[in-house]
Protein backbone atom coordinates (compact mmCIF):
# COMPACT_ATOMS: atom_id res chain seq x y z
CA UNK A 1 0.00 0.00 0.00
CA UNK A 2 0.73 3.38 -0.44
CA UNK A 3 2.47 5.28 2.42
CA UNK A 4 -0.65 8.19 2.21
CA UNK A 5 -3.12 5.48 3.17
CA UNK A 6 -6.91 7.54 3.05
CA UNK A 7 -8.86 7.71 5.92
CA UNK A 8 -11.78 5.59 6.67
CA UNK A 9 -14.93 8.01 5.93
CA UNK A 10 -18.59 7.66 6.29
CA UNK A 11 -19.99 7.87 2.71
CA UNK A 12 -22.78 10.24 2.27
CA UNK A 13 -22.58 13.30 4.48
CA UNK A 14 -22.25 16.12 2.38
CA UNK A 15 -20.61 19.63 3.51
CA UNK A 16 -23.75 20.99 1.99
CA UNK A 17 -23.43 23.94 -0.13
CA UNK A 18 -19.55 24.05 0.65
CA UNK A 19 -19.72 20.96 -1.92
CA UNK A 20 -20.88 22.70 -4.62
CA UNK A 21 -18.27 24.66 -4.50
CA UNK A 22 -15.48 21.58 -4.74
CA UNK A 23 -18.11 20.36 -7.51
CA UNK A 24 -17.21 23.31 -9.65
CA UNK A 25 -16.68 21.37 -12.83
CA UNK A 26 -19.90 19.13 -12.76
CA UNK A 27 -22.23 22.37 -11.82
CA UNK A 28 -20.48 23.74 -15.21
CA UNK A 29 -21.38 20.50 -16.80
CA UNK A 30 -24.91 20.48 -15.54
CA UNK A 31 -25.67 24.01 -16.25
CA UNK A 32 -24.37 23.83 -19.86
CA UNK A 33 -26.45 20.79 -20.45
CA UNK A 34 -29.79 22.44 -19.29
CA UNK A 35 -28.68 25.39 -21.70
CA UNK A 36 -28.66 23.24 -24.53
CA UNK A 37 -31.54 20.84 -24.55
CA UNK A 38 -33.45 23.70 -23.81
CA UNK A 39 -34.38 25.06 -26.90
CA UNK A 40 -33.38 21.76 -28.72
CA UNK A 41 -35.04 21.02 -31.55
CA UNK A 42 -36.25 24.64 -32.31
CA UNK A 43 -35.41 26.88 -35.25
CA UNK A 44 -35.21 30.39 -33.19
CA UNK A 45 -33.02 28.31 -30.23
CA UNK A 46 -31.97 31.15 -27.71
CA UNK A 47 -33.85 33.90 -29.82
CA UNK A 48 -36.52 32.72 -27.42
CA UNK A 49 -34.65 34.36 -24.83
CA UNK A 50 -35.53 37.46 -26.16
CA UNK A 51 -38.78 37.29 -27.78
CA UNK A 52 -40.61 35.67 -24.55
CA UNK A 53 -39.49 38.97 -22.09
CA UNK A 54 -40.29 41.56 -25.38
CA UNK A 55 -43.85 40.47 -25.97
CA UNK A 56 -44.39 39.81 -22.23
CA UNK A 57 -42.81 43.75 -21.61
CA UNK A 58 -45.19 44.46 -24.72
CA UNK A 59 -48.64 43.28 -23.01
CA UNK A 60 -48.24 44.73 -19.55
CA UNK A 61 -47.04 48.09 -21.30
CA UNK A 62 -50.33 48.16 -23.29
CA UNK A 63 -52.36 46.85 -21.04
CA UNK A 64 -51.18 48.76 -18.15
CA UNK A 65 -49.35 51.62 -19.35
CA UNK A 66 -51.68 52.67 -22.54
CA UNK A 67 -54.96 51.58 -21.11
CA UNK A 68 -54.93 51.69 -17.55
CA UNK A 69 -53.32 55.42 -17.66
CA UNK A 70 -50.26 54.51 -15.64
CA UNK A 71 -47.55 56.35 -17.81
CA UNK A 72 -47.41 59.92 -17.54
CA UNK A 73 -48.80 62.34 -20.36
CA UNK A 74 -50.42 65.92 -20.30
CA UNK A 75 -53.78 63.99 -20.03
CA UNK A 76 -51.97 62.01 -16.84
CA UNK A 77 -49.86 63.92 -14.99
CA UNK A 78 -49.65 61.36 -11.91
CA UNK A 79 -48.14 58.64 -14.12
CA UNK A 80 -44.59 57.49 -14.05
CA UNK A 81 -42.53 58.73 -16.55
CA UNK A 82 -40.55 56.29 -18.67
CA UNK A 83 -43.19 53.91 -17.15
CA UNK A 84 -42.12 51.47 -20.04
CA UNK A 85 -38.57 51.29 -18.76
CA UNK A 86 -40.16 51.29 -15.21
CA UNK A 87 -41.65 48.16 -16.08
CA UNK A 88 -39.15 46.29 -17.54
CA UNK A 89 -36.88 46.55 -15.30
CA UNK A 90 -38.71 44.96 -12.42
CA UNK A 91 -40.25 42.51 -15.09
CA UNK A 92 -36.93 40.80 -16.10
CA UNK A 93 -35.98 40.69 -11.75
CA UNK A 94 -39.54 38.85 -11.27
CA UNK A 95 -38.63 36.83 -14.69
CA UNK A 96 -35.20 35.57 -12.80
CA UNK A 97 -36.70 34.74 -10.14
CA UNK A 98 -39.79 32.93 -11.31
CA UNK A 99 -37.75 30.63 -13.32
CA UNK A 100 -35.09 30.29 -10.47
CA UNK A 101 -37.41 29.10 -8.31
CA UNK A 102 -40.06 27.32 -10.06
CA UNK A 103 -36.82 25.19 -11.98
CA UNK A 104 -35.30 25.06 -8.59
CA UNK A 105 -37.96 23.79 -6.81
CA UNK A 106 -38.79 20.79 -9.53
CA UNK A 107 -34.82 20.08 -9.72
CA UNK A 108 -34.67 17.34 -7.19
CA UNK A 109 -37.25 15.39 -8.31
CA UNK A 110 -36.56 15.82 -12.03
CA UNK A 111 -33.39 14.57 -11.43
CA UNK A 112 -34.23 11.87 -9.21
CA UNK A 113 -33.29 9.14 -11.28
CA UNK A 114 -29.25 9.81 -10.77
CA UNK A 115 -29.61 11.12 -6.74
CA UNK A 116 -31.37 7.32 -6.19
CA UNK A 117 -28.45 5.90 -8.14
CA UNK A 118 -24.93 7.61 -7.41
CA UNK A 119 -24.12 9.70 -4.61
CA UNK A 120 -23.12 13.26 -5.33
CA UNK A 121 -24.20 16.65 -3.64
CA UNK A 122 -27.91 16.73 -4.25
CA UNK A 123 -27.13 20.71 -3.88
CA UNK A 124 -26.15 20.71 -7.00
CA UNK A 125 -28.94 20.60 -8.89
CA UNK A 126 -31.15 23.66 -6.93
CA UNK A 127 -27.80 25.22 -7.53
CA UNK A 128 -27.53 24.79 -10.95
CA UNK A 129 -31.23 25.96 -11.35
CA UNK A 130 -30.60 29.49 -10.49
CA UNK A 131 -27.68 29.68 -12.50
CA UNK A 132 -29.13 28.69 -15.70
CA UNK A 133 -31.54 31.31 -14.95
CA UNK A 134 -29.21 33.49 -14.63
CA UNK A 135 -27.73 32.89 -17.80
CA UNK A 136 -31.27 33.25 -19.25
CA UNK A 137 -31.07 36.82 -17.78
CA UNK A 138 -28.63 38.09 -19.42
CA UNK A 139 -30.31 38.73 -22.82
CA UNK A 140 -33.00 40.33 -21.26
CA UNK A 141 -31.29 42.85 -19.04
CA UNK A 142 -29.38 43.46 -22.77
CA UNK A 143 -33.18 44.40 -24.10
CA UNK A 144 -33.44 46.71 -20.75
CA UNK A 145 -30.12 48.25 -21.35
CA UNK A 146 -30.94 48.91 -24.82
CA UNK A 147 -34.23 50.69 -24.03
CA UNK A 148 -32.44 52.47 -21.06
CA UNK A 149 -29.81 54.17 -23.36
CA UNK A 150 -32.63 54.86 -26.17
CA UNK A 151 -34.33 56.48 -23.55
CA UNK A 152 -31.81 58.73 -22.09
CA UNK A 153 -29.94 56.60 -19.22
CA UNK A 154 -26.87 58.16 -17.60
CA UNK A 155 -26.22 56.09 -14.48
CA UNK A 156 -23.44 56.83 -11.74
CA UNK A 157 -21.12 53.96 -10.15
CA UNK A 158 -23.40 53.52 -7.08
CA UNK A 159 -26.57 52.92 -9.48
CA UNK A 160 -24.83 50.49 -10.95
CA UNK A 161 -23.70 48.83 -7.90
CA UNK A 162 -26.96 48.75 -7.06
CA UNK A 163 -28.00 46.80 -9.72
CA UNK A 164 -25.88 44.33 -8.85
CA UNK A 165 -26.75 44.38 -5.19
CA UNK A 166 -30.24 43.92 -6.15
CA UNK A 167 -29.53 40.92 -8.64
CA UNK A 168 -27.75 39.31 -5.45
CA UNK A 169 -30.36 39.82 -3.12
CA UNK A 170 -32.54 37.68 -5.42
CA UNK A 171 -30.43 35.02 -6.82
CA UNK A 172 -30.12 34.32 -3.01
CA UNK A 173 -33.51 33.97 -2.45
CA UNK A 174 -34.11 32.12 -5.02
CA UNK A 175 -31.25 29.94 -4.27
CA UNK A 176 -32.65 29.10 -0.39
CA UNK A 177 -36.30 28.64 -1.11
CA UNK A 178 -35.23 26.32 -4.13
CA UNK A 179 -33.30 24.17 -1.61
CA UNK A 180 -36.08 24.41 0.97
CA UNK A 181 -39.18 23.56 -1.72
CA UNK A 182 -37.05 21.12 -3.79
CA UNK A 183 -36.34 19.23 -0.72
CA UNK A 184 -40.11 19.42 0.32
CA UNK A 185 -41.24 18.49 -3.33
CA UNK A 186 -39.88 14.91 -2.86
CA UNK A 187 -41.76 14.19 0.31
CA UNK A 188 -45.03 16.07 -0.93
CA UNK A 189 -45.41 16.95 -4.45
CA UNK A 190 -48.11 19.72 -3.31
CA UNK A 191 -44.62 21.62 -2.39
CA UNK A 192 -44.29 22.57 -6.73
CA UNK A 193 -48.10 24.15 -6.56
CA UNK A 194 -47.38 26.26 -3.33
CA UNK A 195 -44.25 27.35 -5.58
CA UNK A 196 -46.11 27.88 -8.53
CA UNK A 197 -48.66 30.23 -6.09
CA UNK A 198 -46.33 32.10 -3.75
CA UNK A 199 -44.49 33.57 -7.23
CA UNK A 200 -47.89 34.73 -8.73
CA UNK A 201 -48.22 36.92 -5.63
CA UNK A 202 -44.65 37.62 -5.74
CA UNK A 203 -45.26 38.86 -9.27
CA UNK A 204 -47.57 41.37 -7.38
CA UNK A 205 -46.37 41.81 -3.68
CA UNK A 206 -43.22 43.98 -5.36
CA UNK A 207 -43.74 47.54 -7.05
CA UNK A 208 -43.44 46.08 -10.71
CA UNK A 209 -46.30 47.48 -12.06
CA UNK A 210 -47.37 49.96 -10.12
CA UNK A 211 -45.15 53.10 -7.89
CA UNK A 212 -44.14 52.42 -4.36
CA UNK A 213 -45.63 55.25 -3.50
CA UNK A 214 -48.94 54.19 -3.69
CA UNK A 215 -48.67 51.15 -1.69
CA UNK A 216 -47.11 53.80 1.15
CA UNK A 217 -50.06 55.66 0.85
CA UNK A 218 -52.28 52.83 1.51
CA UNK A 219 -50.61 51.05 4.13
CA UNK A 220 -49.32 53.45 6.74
CA UNK A 221 -46.09 53.00 8.34
CA UNK A 222 -45.91 49.98 9.85
CA UNK A 223 -47.34 47.65 7.35
CA UNK A 224 -45.62 49.48 4.52
CA UNK A 225 -41.82 48.63 6.19
CA UNK A 226 -43.30 44.93 6.27
CA UNK A 227 -44.11 45.84 3.09
CA UNK A 228 -40.33 46.38 2.40
CA UNK A 229 -38.78 43.64 4.45
CA UNK A 230 -39.67 41.47 1.23
CA UNK A 231 -36.22 40.83 -0.30
CA UNK A 232 -38.04 40.90 -4.02
CA UNK A 233 -38.90 44.52 -3.36
CA UNK A 234 -35.74 45.84 -2.44
CA UNK A 235 -34.46 43.96 -5.49
CA UNK A 236 -37.05 45.44 -7.66
CA UNK A 237 -36.47 48.82 -6.25
CA UNK A 238 -32.77 48.65 -6.58
CA UNK A 239 -33.39 47.66 -10.08
CA UNK A 240 -35.68 50.83 -10.72
CA UNK A 241 -33.11 52.80 -8.94
CA UNK A 242 -30.13 51.36 -11.03
CA UNK A 243 -31.84 51.55 -14.51
CA UNK A 244 -35.42 53.65 -14.39
CA UNK A 245 -34.52 56.45 -12.05
CA UNK A 246 -31.26 57.57 -14.11
CA UNK A 247 -33.62 58.08 -17.25
CA UNK A 248 -35.50 60.28 -15.87
CA UNK A 249 -35.16 63.97 -14.66
CA UNK A 250 -34.32 62.63 -10.54
CA UNK A 251 -37.95 64.16 -9.38
CA UNK A 252 -39.57 60.97 -8.89
CA UNK A 253 -38.83 59.89 -5.27
CA UNK A 254 -37.16 56.85 -4.34
CA UNK A 255 -38.30 55.00 -1.27
CA UNK A 256 -36.60 56.39 1.98
CA UNK A 257 -33.36 54.65 2.87
CA UNK A 258 -33.26 52.24 0.26
CA UNK A 259 -29.34 51.88 0.32
CA UNK A 260 -28.56 52.86 3.87
CA UNK A 261 -31.29 50.15 5.27
CA UNK A 262 -33.37 48.45 2.95
CA UNK A 263 -30.57 47.05 1.23
CA UNK A 264 -28.84 45.38 4.07
CA UNK A 265 -32.21 44.43 5.04
CA UNK A 266 -32.82 42.52 2.01
CA UNK A 267 -29.53 41.00 2.20
CA UNK A 268 -29.77 39.54 5.42
CA UNK A 269 -33.38 37.97 5.28
CA UNK A 270 -32.05 36.51 1.83
CA UNK A 271 -29.25 34.88 3.71
CA UNK A 272 -31.07 33.61 6.76
CA UNK A 273 -33.54 32.20 3.63
CA UNK A 274 -30.74 30.49 2.53
CA UNK A 275 -29.49 29.51 6.07
CA UNK A 276 -32.69 27.84 6.57
CA UNK A 277 -32.91 26.05 3.20
CA UNK A 278 -29.53 24.90 3.57
CA UNK A 279 -30.59 23.60 6.89
CA UNK A 280 -33.76 21.73 5.84
CA UNK A 281 -32.30 20.24 2.63
CA UNK A 282 -29.88 19.13 4.79
CA UNK A 283 -32.34 17.78 7.61
CA UNK A 284 -34.39 15.45 4.85
CA UNK A 285 -31.59 14.93 2.17
CA UNK A 286 -30.71 11.56 3.83
CA UNK A 287 -34.03 10.05 3.00
CA UNK A 288 -34.22 11.52 -0.71
CA UNK A 289 -32.92 8.21 -2.33
CA UNK A 290 -35.57 5.80 -0.79
CA UNK A 291 -38.32 8.52 -1.02
CA UNK A 292 -37.94 9.57 -4.85
CA UNK B 1 -3.92 -5.44 4.94
CA UNK B 2 -6.78 -2.54 5.64
CA UNK B 3 -10.42 -2.82 5.52
CA UNK B 4 -11.36 -0.37 2.52
CA UNK B 5 -14.68 -0.75 3.57
CA UNK B 6 -16.41 -0.91 7.19
CA UNK B 7 -20.29 -2.12 7.48
CA UNK B 8 -21.25 -2.48 11.00
CA UNK B 9 -24.37 -3.48 12.31
CA UNK B 10 -26.59 -1.55 10.24
CA UNK B 11 -30.38 -1.67 10.15
CA UNK B 12 -32.63 -0.39 7.45
CA UNK B 13 -36.30 0.22 7.36
CA UNK B 14 -38.37 0.83 4.63
CA UNK B 15 -41.13 3.18 4.92
CA UNK B 16 -44.13 2.12 2.02
CA UNK B 17 -45.81 5.48 2.08
CA UNK B 18 -49.19 4.95 1.10
CA UNK B 19 -49.97 8.44 0.17
CA UNK B 20 -48.04 11.55 -0.99
CA UNK B 21 -50.14 14.58 -0.74
CA UNK B 22 -50.12 16.75 2.25
CA UNK B 23 -54.34 16.78 2.19
CA UNK B 24 -54.40 13.62 3.22
CA UNK B 25 -51.90 13.65 6.18
CA UNK B 26 -53.68 16.17 7.14
CA UNK B 27 -56.82 14.20 7.56
CA UNK B 28 -54.96 10.90 8.64
CA UNK B 29 -53.91 13.70 11.94
CA UNK B 30 -57.62 15.53 12.09
CA UNK B 31 -58.27 11.55 12.35
CA UNK B 32 -55.88 10.91 16.01
CA UNK B 33 -53.42 9.60 13.63
CA UNK B 34 -56.09 5.87 13.46
CA UNK B 35 -55.28 3.56 11.18
CA UNK B 36 -51.65 3.28 9.48
CA UNK B 37 -50.74 6.07 7.23
CA UNK B 38 -47.55 3.91 6.39
CA UNK B 39 -46.01 0.46 6.33
CA UNK B 40 -42.66 -0.05 7.15
CA UNK B 41 -40.51 -3.76 6.57
CA UNK B 42 -36.77 -4.56 7.20
CA UNK B 43 -34.37 -4.06 4.36
CA UNK B 44 -31.39 -4.63 5.97
CA UNK B 45 -31.31 -5.70 9.82
CA UNK B 46 -28.30 -5.95 11.83
CA UNK B 47 -25.91 -6.45 8.70
CA UNK B 48 -22.04 -6.08 9.30
CA UNK B 49 -19.59 -6.20 6.58
CA UNK B 50 -15.65 -5.78 6.48
CA UNK B 51 -14.02 -5.99 3.44
CA UNK B 52 -10.01 -5.39 2.98
CA UNK B 53 -8.49 -3.74 0.33
CA UNK B 54 -7.64 -5.76 -2.85
CA UNK B 55 -11.01 -8.23 -2.00
CA UNK B 56 -13.66 -9.35 -4.68
CA UNK B 57 -17.04 -9.72 -2.81
CA UNK B 58 -20.27 -10.62 -4.35
CA UNK B 59 -23.25 -9.72 -3.02
CA UNK B 60 -25.77 -12.93 -3.59
CA UNK B 61 -29.30 -13.63 -3.06
CA UNK B 62 -32.92 -13.50 -4.47
CA UNK B 63 -34.58 -10.75 -5.40
CA UNK B 64 -35.66 -8.51 -2.97
CA UNK B 65 -32.81 -9.47 -0.26
CA UNK B 66 -31.47 -6.39 0.53
CA UNK B 67 -28.54 -6.44 -1.57
CA UNK B 68 -28.94 -3.68 -3.69
CA UNK B 69 -29.71 -1.28 -0.92
CA UNK B 70 -26.28 -2.70 1.11
CA UNK B 71 -24.55 -1.47 -2.05
CA UNK B 72 -26.56 1.81 -1.97
CA UNK B 73 -25.54 2.50 2.02
CA UNK B 74 -21.90 2.03 0.63
CA UNK B 75 -21.96 4.46 -2.19
CA UNK B 76 -23.63 6.61 0.42
CA UNK B 77 -26.77 7.09 -1.79
CA UNK B 78 -28.69 5.66 1.48
CA UNK B 79 -27.86 6.51 5.22
CA UNK B 80 -28.44 3.19 7.77
CA UNK B 81 -31.00 4.23 10.47
CA UNK B 82 -28.76 2.92 13.17
CA UNK B 83 -25.09 1.17 13.28
CA UNK B 84 -22.42 2.34 10.75
CA UNK B 85 -21.18 2.62 6.98
CA UNK B 86 -17.53 3.86 6.14
CA UNK B 87 -15.26 3.45 3.01
CA UNK B 88 -11.86 4.49 2.22
CA UNK B 89 -10.99 6.10 -0.94
CA UNK B 90 -12.73 7.20 -3.78
CA UNK B 91 -16.10 4.42 -4.43
CA UNK B 92 -17.84 4.90 -7.78
CA UNK B 93 -20.44 2.48 -8.86
CA UNK B 94 -21.05 1.17 -12.02
CA UNK B 95 -24.49 1.11 -10.49
CA UNK B 96 -27.22 1.07 -13.42
CA UNK B 97 -24.46 2.38 -16.42
CA UNK B 98 -26.11 5.40 -17.74
CA UNK B 99 -27.82 6.33 -15.20
CA UNK B 100 -26.51 9.84 -16.11
CA UNK B 101 -26.99 10.30 -19.54
CA UNK B 102 -28.98 12.62 -21.19
CA UNK B 103 -30.36 11.66 -24.76
CA UNK B 104 -30.24 15.22 -26.29
CA UNK B 105 -26.80 15.61 -25.72
CA UNK B 106 -23.61 13.87 -28.25
CA UNK B 107 -21.67 11.12 -26.73
CA UNK B 108 -19.09 13.65 -26.08
CA UNK B 109 -21.33 15.66 -23.80
CA UNK B 110 -22.53 12.41 -22.12
CA UNK B 111 -18.77 11.45 -21.38
CA UNK B 112 -17.38 14.32 -20.05
CA UNK B 113 -21.05 14.76 -17.71
CA UNK B 114 -21.29 11.31 -16.70
CA UNK B 115 -17.26 11.56 -16.25
CA UNK B 116 -18.34 14.47 -13.54
CA UNK B 117 -21.19 13.08 -11.95
CA UNK B 118 -18.70 9.74 -11.48
CA UNK B 119 -16.35 11.99 -9.54
CA UNK B 120 -13.70 12.61 -12.02
CA UNK B 121 -11.82 15.93 -12.93
CA UNK B 122 -12.25 17.91 -16.09
CA UNK B 123 -8.10 16.95 -16.52
CA UNK B 124 -9.39 13.40 -15.94
CA UNK B 125 -11.88 13.23 -18.29
CA UNK B 126 -9.54 14.93 -20.91
CA UNK B 127 -6.61 12.25 -19.90
CA UNK B 128 -9.01 9.47 -20.26
CA UNK B 129 -11.27 10.34 -23.25
CA UNK B 130 -9.26 9.09 -25.98
CA UNK B 131 -9.29 5.76 -24.08
CA UNK B 132 -13.13 5.81 -23.07
CA UNK B 133 -14.00 6.18 -27.00
CA UNK B 134 -11.83 3.44 -28.10
CA UNK B 135 -12.83 1.27 -25.28
CA UNK B 136 -16.44 1.37 -26.21
CA UNK B 137 -15.65 1.21 -30.01
CA UNK B 138 -18.34 3.85 -30.40
CA UNK B 139 -15.65 5.74 -33.11
CA UNK B 140 -16.96 8.19 -35.33
CA UNK B 141 -20.35 8.49 -33.47
CA UNK B 142 -19.08 9.89 -30.70
CA UNK B 143 -20.43 13.83 -31.64
CA UNK B 144 -24.06 12.39 -32.30
CA UNK B 145 -26.39 12.78 -30.23
CA UNK B 146 -26.74 9.41 -28.03
CA UNK B 147 -30.97 9.08 -28.23
CA UNK B 148 -29.62 7.85 -32.02
CA UNK B 149 -27.23 5.34 -30.52
CA UNK B 150 -28.30 1.64 -30.95
CA UNK B 151 -28.70 0.37 -27.37
CA UNK B 152 -25.33 -1.53 -27.44
CA UNK B 153 -23.34 1.84 -28.31
CA UNK B 154 -25.24 3.33 -25.46
CA UNK B 155 -24.37 0.02 -22.53
CA UNK B 156 -20.65 0.29 -24.15
CA UNK B 157 -20.13 4.04 -23.79
CA UNK B 158 -21.58 3.90 -20.68
CA UNK B 159 -19.61 1.28 -19.32
CA UNK B 160 -16.42 2.62 -20.50
CA UNK B 161 -16.93 5.84 -18.82
CA UNK B 162 -17.99 4.00 -15.60
CA UNK B 163 -14.77 1.27 -15.55
CA UNK B 164 -12.05 4.56 -16.58
CA UNK B 165 -13.54 6.25 -13.49
CA UNK B 166 -10.67 4.42 -11.46
CA UNK B 167 -11.75 4.24 -7.86
CA UNK B 168 -10.15 2.29 -5.04
CA UNK B 169 -13.63 0.29 -4.63
CA UNK B 170 -15.79 -0.53 -6.94
CA UNK B 171 -19.79 -1.01 -6.96
CA UNK B 172 -21.01 -3.20 -9.97
CA UNK B 173 -24.88 -3.48 -9.67
CA UNK B 174 -25.68 -6.35 -12.52
CA UNK B 175 -24.14 -4.68 -15.43
CA UNK B 176 -22.71 -7.06 -16.53
CA UNK B 177 -25.48 -8.29 -19.15
CA UNK B 178 -24.34 -4.92 -20.89
CA UNK B 179 -24.10 -5.40 -24.89
CA UNK B 180 -23.29 -8.78 -27.15
CA UNK B 181 -20.96 -11.78 -26.62
CA UNK B 182 -17.38 -10.03 -27.56
CA UNK B 183 -18.21 -6.96 -25.53
CA UNK B 184 -18.91 -8.91 -22.73
CA UNK B 185 -16.18 -10.67 -22.59
CA UNK B 186 -14.32 -7.73 -22.80
CA UNK B 187 -16.44 -5.83 -19.66
CA UNK B 188 -15.45 -8.94 -17.75
CA UNK B 189 -12.21 -8.60 -18.69
CA UNK B 190 -11.56 -5.33 -17.72
CA UNK B 191 -13.26 -5.94 -14.57
CA UNK B 192 -10.59 -9.01 -14.16
CA UNK B 193 -7.98 -6.30 -14.86
CA UNK B 194 -9.17 -4.10 -12.27
CA UNK B 195 -9.41 -7.03 -9.26
CA UNK B 196 -5.93 -8.04 -10.42
CA UNK B 197 -4.67 -4.06 -10.01
CA UNK B 198 -5.76 -4.28 -6.10
CA UNK B 199 -8.78 -2.51 -6.70
CA UNK B 200 -11.70 -3.44 -4.43
CA UNK B 201 -15.13 -4.97 -6.05
CA UNK B 202 -18.41 -5.63 -4.69
CA UNK B 203 -20.61 -7.20 -7.10
CA UNK B 204 -24.48 -7.74 -7.11
CA UNK B 205 -25.44 -10.59 -9.98
CA UNK B 206 -27.56 -13.20 -10.19
CA UNK B 207 -25.19 -14.61 -12.96
CA UNK B 208 -23.93 -17.26 -10.56
CA UNK B 209 -21.37 -18.82 -12.77
CA UNK B 210 -20.16 -14.99 -14.05
CA UNK B 211 -19.70 -13.74 -10.21
CA UNK B 212 -17.81 -17.32 -9.08
CA UNK B 213 -15.16 -16.68 -11.91
CA UNK B 214 -15.09 -13.00 -10.49
CA UNK B 215 -15.16 -13.10 -7.21
CA UNK B 216 -13.18 -14.86 -4.07
CA UNK B 217 -15.67 -14.30 -1.70
CA UNK B 218 -19.49 -14.41 -1.41
CA UNK B 219 -21.70 -12.43 1.41
CA UNK B 220 -25.51 -14.35 0.72
CA UNK B 221 -28.46 -12.62 1.90
CA UNK B 222 -31.60 -13.40 2.68
CA UNK B 223 -34.93 -10.88 3.65
CA UNK B 224 -31.93 -8.63 4.71
CA UNK B 225 -29.40 -10.92 6.67
CA UNK B 226 -26.47 -12.14 6.11
CA UNK B 227 -27.12 -16.00 5.99
CA UNK B 228 -23.63 -16.66 5.04
CA UNK B 229 -20.26 -15.04 4.82
CA UNK B 230 -17.14 -17.40 3.18
CA UNK B 231 -15.70 -18.61 -0.42
CA UNK B 232 -17.51 -17.90 -3.24
CA UNK B 233 -17.95 -21.61 -4.07
CA UNK B 234 -19.59 -22.24 -0.54
CA UNK B 235 -21.87 -19.38 -1.08
CA UNK B 236 -23.09 -20.09 -4.78
CA UNK B 237 -24.13 -23.99 -3.75
CA UNK B 238 -25.84 -22.71 -1.11
CA UNK B 239 -27.91 -19.97 -2.88
CA UNK B 240 -28.75 -22.95 -5.34
CA UNK B 241 -29.92 -25.61 -2.86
Amino acid sequence: MSANVQELVEPGLGRGLADVGRSRFLLKLLVRKELKIRYRGSVLGLLWSYVKPGVQFIVFYIALGVFLGLERSPRNPEGLTNYAVYLFSGIVLINFFTEALGNAARSIVHNGNLIKKIYLPRELFPVASVWVSAVHFFPQLVVLVTACLFTGWKPDLLQLLSAVGGFAIVALLAAGLGLLFGAANVYFRDSENLVDMLLMVATWASPVMYAWSMVEAKLGAAAFAVYQANPITVGVELFHYAFWYPTTDGSAPMPPDLLGLWFPVGLVVSVLVLALGQFTFRRLEGRFAQEL
Amino acid sequence: MVNAIEVTDISKQFVLRHTRSIKEAVVWLAKGRKGDLTKKFHALRNVSLHVQTGETVALLGLNGSGKSTLLKHISGVMLPDSGSVRTRGRVAGLIEVGAGFHPDLSGRDNVYLNGAILGMTEQEVNDRFESIVEFAEIGEFIDTEVKFYSSGMYLRLAFSVAVHTDPEVFLIDEILAVGDEPFQRKCIEKIKELAERGKTLVVVSHDLDLVSRICARGVLLEHGNVLFDGPINEAVSRLRN
